[in-house]
């Protein structure tokens, strides 16, 4: 008998478990749906899959008649705006603001303990003095979702930047490499492949964000057809928004992984 | 010509005294070696050549002139380890230096000029034994082959001064030992000065033309931050004159065997006149 940490699977049967616990909560929910439908055909807790279908058929086809819309896709698109701009400037934000900060003595001086300090305040708190500085409309939506991701992206840019050798900046300026050059030439490229994943690491947050945001005030989102629809007890609805929700959020980090291998191939084989 | 002095350096952090009075002149082309036990400042001591760290007190001058107080090109290096760019392929790490000089903004060259520069670095690629490896990535290459690549990697700047601060430390010795030839023999073809910290004696001797030792002349017990380390002694390991006449002999074998071959001497060669002369 040797200890349980020496027990690997094979490759096939490493798939089969894999795939076990998501058949067993499939499984799970079809046996108690059945259940409950057998003693209440009409029930709304436990839908059959047959009516999740059905919904969403309806929702993607179909224009719904308040808003002229097809409400599946304009959620959607409403929903993937939002997260596309905040996590983009978010972004984009941590990576200027990231390596400035962390490469040169005087700034990393200055605003490092800013930064560390903005990150701790609580995002949500602060939604209501978004939402009456920046009205009710997308911009608080997204600085919101910025206020909430940006500072932990900025502070894993600046560690990164730090953790980059001393001698390759001294050799690099034995190579007579000015301070712009080692920001284009050494620091950028090397913190790319990191703030790829840091973005990766942040989408569940701006998800988080956006639903919230969407809950409180919207015309629509993903987010807030979930909080209107909960009033009917619309489980055929809420069920695959939230499935819909988490194939994107995969797909995005799915996305995202295939873009730092392809970009970045050096860094695979530096982890290798 | 490459001269360097150390005048009267010291180097404090705070109340330590890591080093004191330090005076040493190196003639041109010389291969300087610093040897000492561990953690008594050969390695501050060659940073400050690289400006890395500047000096308490003192000055250090090549060819005259104070060294500028940050690391410049006239001073190339290599480092145990991560001397080299991870995210550049091997030619993309040698062709660094000189795409940036050429281009402030992009870093980068296009064109004629590219290709020019690619079959420089592609040269001195194959002088340190890896044109072969030239696509592939840093982490790709063995220690050895890093280091080489090091190596080409500052050569292509043509420094006045290469340091080499414990180069070796991390081969394991076959590898060592082919290193050792080839710095040997890009120290007598670049005709540089060479000033490299090791704490492998046998290493020392072999490759240097100038050995230093540094090392603390005095200790205080009580306060054994109060007395710096300087160098103790000072080896001329090979003698200028037998390293001349070295040069001599392979120069003239070389003349002799262009005369009998049937060949006028060659005039372009600025050593031969010399030479002749004498």
């Amino acid at each position: 008998m040797r200890r349980i940490i020496n027990y690997a699977p094979r490759p096939g049967v490493r798939l089969i478990l894999a795939a076990l616990p998501f058949i067993l909560v499939v499984v799970a929910y079809l046996l108690a749906s059945n259940a409950r439908l057998a003693v209440e055909p009409a029930d709304k807790l436990m839908p059959a899959f047959a009516s999740f279908w059905a919904t969403i058929v309806r929702m993607a086809t179909t224009i719904d008649v308040a808003t002229k819309q097809y409400l599946l896709w304009w959620d959607t698109w409403l929903s993937l705006q939002r997260l596309f701009l905040g996590l983009g400037i978010s972004a984009l934000m941590g990576l200027v603001l990231g390596i400035v900060v962390g490469f040169i003595p005087y700034l990393r001086s200055t605003f490092e303990p800013f930064f560390a300090a903005f990150s701790l305040i609580p995002p949500l708190a602060v939604l209501p003095i978004l939402f009456i500085i920046f009205g009710l409309g997308e911009v608080s939506k997204i600085v919101l979702i910025v206020f909430g991701i940006a500072p932990f992206i900025i502070r894993d840019v600046m560690l990164r930047v730090a953790a980059i050798p001393t001698e390759q900046i001294i050799k690099a300026q034995t190579l007579g490499g000015s301070t712009w050059q080692m920001i284009t030439g050494v620091v950028l490229p090397q913190v790319m492949p990191r703030l790829i994943d840091s973005v990766r690491l942040s989408l569940g947050a701006a998800w988080l964000f956006v639903i919230a945001a969407e809950a409180i005030t919207a015309e629509g989102g993903l987010g807030y057809r979930i909080f209107l629809v909960r009033r009917y007890l619309a489980m055929d609805v809420i069920l695959p928004y939230v499935a819909w929700i988490t194939l994107l959020a995969f797909l995005m980090d799915y996305g995202l992984r295939r873009l730092a291998d392809a970009a970045y191939p050096w860094d695979r084989i530096k982890a290798a | 010509m490459t001269t360097i002095v150390f005048d009267n350096i010291w180097k404090e952090y705070g109340e330590h005294i890591v080093l004191e009075r330090v005076n040493l002149a190196l003639d041109d082309h010389e291969f300087l070696v610093i040897i000492g036990p561990s953690g008594v400042g050969k390695t501050t001591l060659l940073r400050m050549l690289l400006s890395q760290e500047i000096p308490t007190r003192g000055r250090i001058l090549i060819d005259g002139e104070p060294i500028a107080a940050e690391p410049t090109a006239d001073r190339g290096v290599v480092f145990q380890r991560y001397s080299v760019f991870p995210h550049r392929t091997v030619l993309g790490n040698v062709m660094m230096g000189p795409q940036w000089a050429a281009s402030p903004i992009l870093g980068r060259l296009f064109g004629a000029r590219r290709r020019a520069l690619e079959e420089r670095a592609m040269a001195l690629l194959a002088r340190v034994g890896l044109a072969e490896h030239a696509a592939k990535y840093p982490a790709q290459l063995s220690g050895g082959m890093q280091q080489r690549l090091a190596l080409a990697q500052a050569l292509i700047m043509k420094p006045k001064v290469l340091l080499l601060d414990e180069p070796f430390g991390a081969l394991d010795p076959g590898t060592r030992k082919s290193m050792h030839e080839l710095v040997g023999e890009l120290w007598e073809e670049n005709r540089m000065t060479i000033v490299m910290v090791t704490h492998d004696l046998p290493e020392a001797f072999l490759l240097g033309t100038r050995v230093v030792a540094v090392d603390r002349r005095r200790t205080d017990p009580q306060a054994p931050e109060r007395f710096g380390a300087t160098i103790v002694s000072d080896f001329e390991a090979k003698c200028r004159s037998v390293r001349e006449s070295r040069l001599f002999e392979a120069e003239r074998e070389r003349m002799r065997l262009t005369l009998v071959s049937g060949h006028s001497l060659p005039q372009d060669d600025a050593l031969v006149p010399a030479l002749v002369k004498d």
